[in-house]
């Protein structure tokens, strides 16, 4: 008996919607008994899509988050529903049961990651299935990892060592979205971009892109340094979020300037002008 | 009930369909058998690069089923109420009027005695016939298919296509470095490996290969991007939209103003002049003109030197970020990825940037190992030496293929050209140089064009296949008031959907899409002039189309369409090449290829797809790398004419070298100051300098779209319209998006989401409103390829457009004096919030 996970990997996702297209593909207008009912034709999103636009004009990033049912092995849904209207099977998929969960809205608000879906002509919560119909048809992976282009969705068996999935998890930091909700997901996200402080820096003298140049950053949990690039740009990738850091920037022709970023946000600090000493 | 599951494609790749009882309920990337696709290995820096062994098509394909089945699905042969072919007809109602239903019978019988009557009245020039560019995937039904036999059979006056998604390559680039052939893009062989292997750094400019990746190849390269990614090389983009592979990829994002790239260029050249960091030998060896061009540069011709700083006043890139990247791009093996389409080969003059971008990379020694020409994301290894034919190849056209026994060529010599259309209708005669797609020789750029052409008819009757143009050509009010011309006697508007301009015919007949017929094709080939796209896919994967459902409604194939036509004007012998019907072509397709050899017909039909094996071992032989070594040209590049001749060590240009003066410019149009031998910077007619600017300050860029195909899978009830770039729901409506940065919203009120008007003299289309950080401030970015237009005041030119068509608001002027191209990239607009 399979266990089954799914691994979201941040770095390799192009936005390119393929897996919330063919979950659409999938569900809308097509039952399968006992699994799911139809999903209608537009407003679900089963295989929800959060675009992250990271930065400022002209150092952008974007992250594409990509949300489906988490598959918790501890899940609130089957905790708040009525009983047997949500369970969840031995492979650890999680199942809104098409007939016994109708008229039961009170479970689409059950879920703290907002993956459940109302249908209104239908009286029923939808969410994502893992294609669990597929899947004991014999399918290896949902229709949104099959799709996918550049390996940014990894399904399969937790419990198989050789498994991709249980390969990377056995190398690479993976935590649920949201690790304060503790619900145990069986999705697990890596590489999820954290904040980024960025800067370009010029000689203000002589109008040039100032290479080569000294950038510390500094918090209170970390002490980090780089040179700048040819273009005078320097970035800090991976910074806890909301968190005070400063930037000194150091040359030694050059009064040495400090600026302040804050990590709510990425924080593109823009161009930053270095005076000569007199 | 029974499930069966069909082999079929769409435009971005095949696919299963699955069907229940009749109806279409899955559509999935095809899956083949295992060990089926052998990937192939790259061996690059210690790394080996394979695509998996799975075909990736593009995700608007998985959206099918609700282009399928799209309540904008013409299902019956309609006619426009208040016209009476016996009576009035009144054309100022196209537009407006509403259609009844009508049957073939009735339909057929109007158009076919219209098509008479017209042709005894005025001859067979008087009826022209335009089609549309992308189209159901298939060979036997695409529009080189029945559409041109029929009217190649009857003779007609051809509307000829421009070369819109990349105008600047095809009008400009050839008069650097030949390859009209391939209609001004560079060849692309083996250009990934080329890559991988030896460039350390890739500029990206005008060129986004994760959009729609330009032809027809899904997202079979979106792993390449991965790798590169990975790699460490230095990816710099420039584009004033910081685009989808940017976002993801970018180590630098450069934002030129548009339409100011050229600028950008001649500051890069001016600084490896000024420390001769570029490639003498090379400059010497393989080129002509470098003093004429040097001198322009250096300012000795206009007593301007082109400086970093003068190229910073004009696109507004910072001098120290173009000197910083001259200087990294002549220290390293740099790859230029900029022969692309949609972007700043739209603007005006753009000619002048292509050819730069060629005359740049000349200038680094085009063809040395790390330094060469990328384009669309093209150069997997590929099988080269078995044939099959793809629509654009004259063995994939009905009218010329060796599958006809006979060929159909069109009697009439008299053309329209489609830029010019509604001038033509509406203010004959109208003059133009310049044949279209300029394929067969570089002089057809010169080739002089009058409409009406003496002893021929002006144009009384309009066959319109598809009808898009609304989205995607220019000025398209202009259109509107054509339509309405009663010069027009006639309009008839076949399509499997209603469109931007299926309103404005008289009779409306349904075609079929290729679901619901059989037909043949390769995975992301077009041949022809575009031969080898297919390396943009990593495999060759040569597909039997199953018809899978019955045609919906009443709707019919083109085949069988245009059959009936010939059938009423006496030419179905001819046309239907002695009695073949459509599953016939697809035979005879399969039997002019190589296919034979390799794959019996019935165990094609079984097995639904032939993969074509790369040859073992694989020979690498890089695009240019012959000419940058002096040799023969060892490329597959079969059109080029010199292959195979004592001059096959040459480009396709006069010298037969790159000419930084161009030979032929010089030869043929010598006082063109628009188009000069030597490229030169001009400010755009409608661009951030321009008087216009004044009033329209905003710029707006309309490249190709990202999740549809054009207007395809843009339908009414489309799942692509749940992508928040794309359309957004407001108000029960699906309001195109359009991107403002936040500087330009907040000036005006926008916050994200807003309904907002888009508008300048000649249009006005509302959008919904996308602020982000990746436009440069003063740019709008929103896509081309609206399908819907959805005027306020149907058939009233000139009224706002809900629809999402931003192409209303661009200008049709062409693109220079002499250069027949559409320029919509150079469009000013102003932008306020829409109180709904």
């Amino acid at each position: 008996m399979a266990r089954y996970g799914l691994l979201v990997d941040m770095n390799r996702c192009n936005g390119c919607y393929g897996c919330f297209l063919a979950c659409r593909d999938e569900f809308c207008g097509n039952d399968y008994p006992p699994y799911s009912a139809a999903q209608p034709y537009s407003g679900h999103f089963w295989m929800r899509i959060v675009e992250r636009e990271r930065g400022a004009f002209p150092k952008v990033k974007m992250a594409y988050i990509r949300i489906p049912c988490m598959q918790c092995d501890d899940p609130v849904c089957v905790k708040q529903s009525p009983d047997g209207a949500v369970y969840k099977r031995p492979d650890g998929i999680v199942i809104i049961d098409p007939v016994k969960a109708k008229g039961h809205k009170e479970i689409v608000a059950s879920c703290p990651y907002r993956v459940i879906y109302w249908n209104e002509e239908l009286q029923l919560p939808q969410k994502c299935t893992f294609c669990a119909h597929l899947l004991d048809q014999g399918w290896k992976e949902p229709r949104c990892v099959e799709f996918c282009p550049t390996n940014a969705l990894i399904f399969g068996d937790l419990d198989d060592p050789k498994s991709e999935i249980s390969q990377r998890l056995a190398t690479e930091k993976a935590e649920p979205l949201r690790s304060e909700f503790g619900m145990k997901e069986k999705v697990l996200y890596v590489n999820m971009p954290k904040r980024f402080v960025s800067g370009s820096v010029v000689f203000g003298d002589i109008d040039k892109c100032a290479g080569d140049v000294t950038v510390n950053l500094i918090g209170d949990e970390e002490k980090r340094t780089t040179r700048t690039n040819n273009y005078g740009d320097f970035e800090f990738e991976g910074l806890t979020e909301n968190k005070d850091y400063t930037v000194q920037i150091k040359h030694k022709d050059y009064t040495p300037k400090e600026l302040k970023a804050n990590t709510r946000i990425d924080v593109h600090l823009g161009d930053i002008v270095l005076s000569k000493f007199s | 009930m029974a499930e069966h599951v069909f082999m079929n494609a769409t435009i971005v790749g095949p696919v299963l369909v699955y069907v229940k009882g009749s109806k279409i309920v899955r559509i999935r990337p095809l899956v083949v058998e295992e060990g089926d696709l052998k990937p192939w290995t790259i061996d690059a820096n210690g790394k080996k690069y394979s695509p998996p062994a799975k075909l990736k098509v593009g995700p608007c394909a998985m959206a099918a089923r609700t282009q399928i089945y799209s309540e904008d699905r013409i299902l019956y042969p309609m006619k426009r109420i208040g016209f009476d072919p016996k009576g009035d007809r009144h054309p100022e109602t196209r537009g407006k009027a509403g259609y009844e239903r009508i049957s073939w019978d009735e339909a057929l019988n109007i158009v076919i005695s219209e098509m008479k009557r017209i042709r005894e009245a005025y001859g067979p020039s008087a009826i022209a016939a335009l089609d549309q560019d992308h189209h159901n995937w298939g060979i036997a039904g695409y529009r080189f298919g029945p559409y041109f036999r029929f009217f190649n059979t009857i003779g007609f006056t051809e509307v000829l296509h421009n070369p819109d998604s990349w105008e600047g390559w095809h009008w400009g680039a050839p008069h650097a470095y030949g390859f009209w052939w391939r209609l001004g893009m560079p060849e692309q062989f083996d250009l990934l490996e080329e890559t991988l292997k030896y460039s350390d750094m890739i500029v990206y400019w005008a060129v986004d290969p994760d959009y729609v990746r330009a032809g027809y190849c899904g997202q079979e390269s979106a792993i390449w991007f991965q790798w590169i990614k990975d790699s460490g090389k230095k990816n710099v983009f420039i584009d004033p939209f910081c685009n989808y592979t940017a976002s993801i990829i970018a180590d630098k994002w450069i934002a030129p103003r548009p339409g100011t790239d050229v600028a950008m260029a001649l500051g890069i050249a001016y600084v490896w002049m000024k420390e001769n960091t570029y490639d003498k030998d090379y400059i010497a060896n393989r080129t002509v003109g470098f003093e004429e061009f040097k001198a322009y540069v250096l300012g000795q011709e206009d007593g301007i030197p082109k400086t970093p700083k003068w190229a910073e006043d004009v696109s507004g890139v910072p001098s120290r970020v173009i000197e910083a990247l001259a200087q990294e791009w002549a220290s390293k093996r740099t790859m230029i990825m900029g022969a692309g389409m949609g972007g700043a080969c739209r603007t005006a003059y753009a000619h002048e940037w292509a050819r730069i971008v060629v005359l740049l990379q000349a200038m680094q020694g085009l063809g040395k190992p790390g330094v060469n020409l990328w384009g669309n994301a093209d150069g997997a290894p590929a099988n080269y030496e078995v044939f099959f034919p793809a629509y654009a190849d004259l063995d994939g056209m009905m009218s010329f293929s060796r599958a006809a026994k006979k060929k159909a060529i069109n009697p009439v010599q008299q053309r329209l050209y489609r830029l010019l259309l509604a001038d033509s209708i509406l203010n004959p005669p109208v003059k133009w140089m310049g044949e279209g797609f300029c394929g067969q020789q570089l002089e057809q750029q010169f080739t002089k064009f009058v409409y009406p052409m003496p002893g021929c008819s002006e144009v009384k009757m309009f066959y319109r296949y598809g009808g898009a143009s609304m989205g995607t050509m220019t000025e398209g009010n202009k259109i509107v008031k054509m339509y309405q011309s009663p010069k027009l006697e006639f309009v008839v508007n076949q399509d499997c959907w209603w469109c931007t301009e299926t309103k404005f015919a008289d009779i409306v007949l349904p075609a079929c899409t290729n679901l619901e017929r059989n037909d043949i094709a390769e995975f992301g080939e077009a041949g022809g002039y575009l031969k080898w796209g297919v390396t943009g896919s990593n495999y060759r994967v040569i597909a039997y189309q199953k018809k899978c459902i019955e045609p919906l409604g009443e709707s019919k194939s083109d085949y069988w369409i245009f059959s009936q036509l010939a059938k009423g004007l006496g030419v179905w012998e001819d046309f239907s090449d002695g009695g073949k019907l459509e599953d016939d072509w697809v035979k005879a397709y399969f039997e002019i290829s190589d296919l034979p050899k390799y794959i019996s017909w019935e165990e094609f039909l079984k097995k639904g797809y032939y993969i074509v094996p790369l040859p073992e071992p694989y020979e690498f032989k890089p695009a240019f790398r012959w000419y940058y070594e002096g040799r023969k040209c060892d490329t597959y590049d079969t059109l080029n004419p010199k292959l195979g001749t004592d001059k096959s060590h040459e480009l396709g240009t006069y010298s037969g070298k790159i000419e930084f003066a161009s030979e032929d410019l010089k030869q043929h149009t010598p006082d063109d100051k628009e188009r000069p031998p030597v490229p030169h910077y001009i400010p755009s007619w409608e661009g951030h300098s321009s008087e216009l600017a004044k009033k329209y300050p905003l710029q707006m860029i309309s490249p190709h779209p990202r999740y549809s195909f054009h207007s395809h899978f843009d339908k009414e009830g489309s799942w692509v319209n749940d992508i928040p770039a794309h359309r957004q729901l407001k108000n029960g409506y699906y309001y195109w998006s359009a991107r403002i940065h936040p500087q330009d919203a907040e000036a005006r009120g926008i916050k994200n989401g807003d309904i907002i008007r888009l508008y300048n003299d000649r249009a006005s289309v509302l959008c919904a409103a996308l602020v982000t950080e990746r436009v440069r401030p003063g740019v709008i970015h929103s896509y081309c390829s609206s399908s819907k237009y959805d005027p306020s005041e149907p058939g009233k030119p000139y009224t706002l457009d809900r629809g999402g068509c931003v192409n209303l608001l661009t200008s049709d002027r062409l693109m220079s004096k002499n250069v027949p191209g559409m320029a919509p990239n150079s469009c000013l607009i102003e932008i306020e919030k829409w109180e709904a």
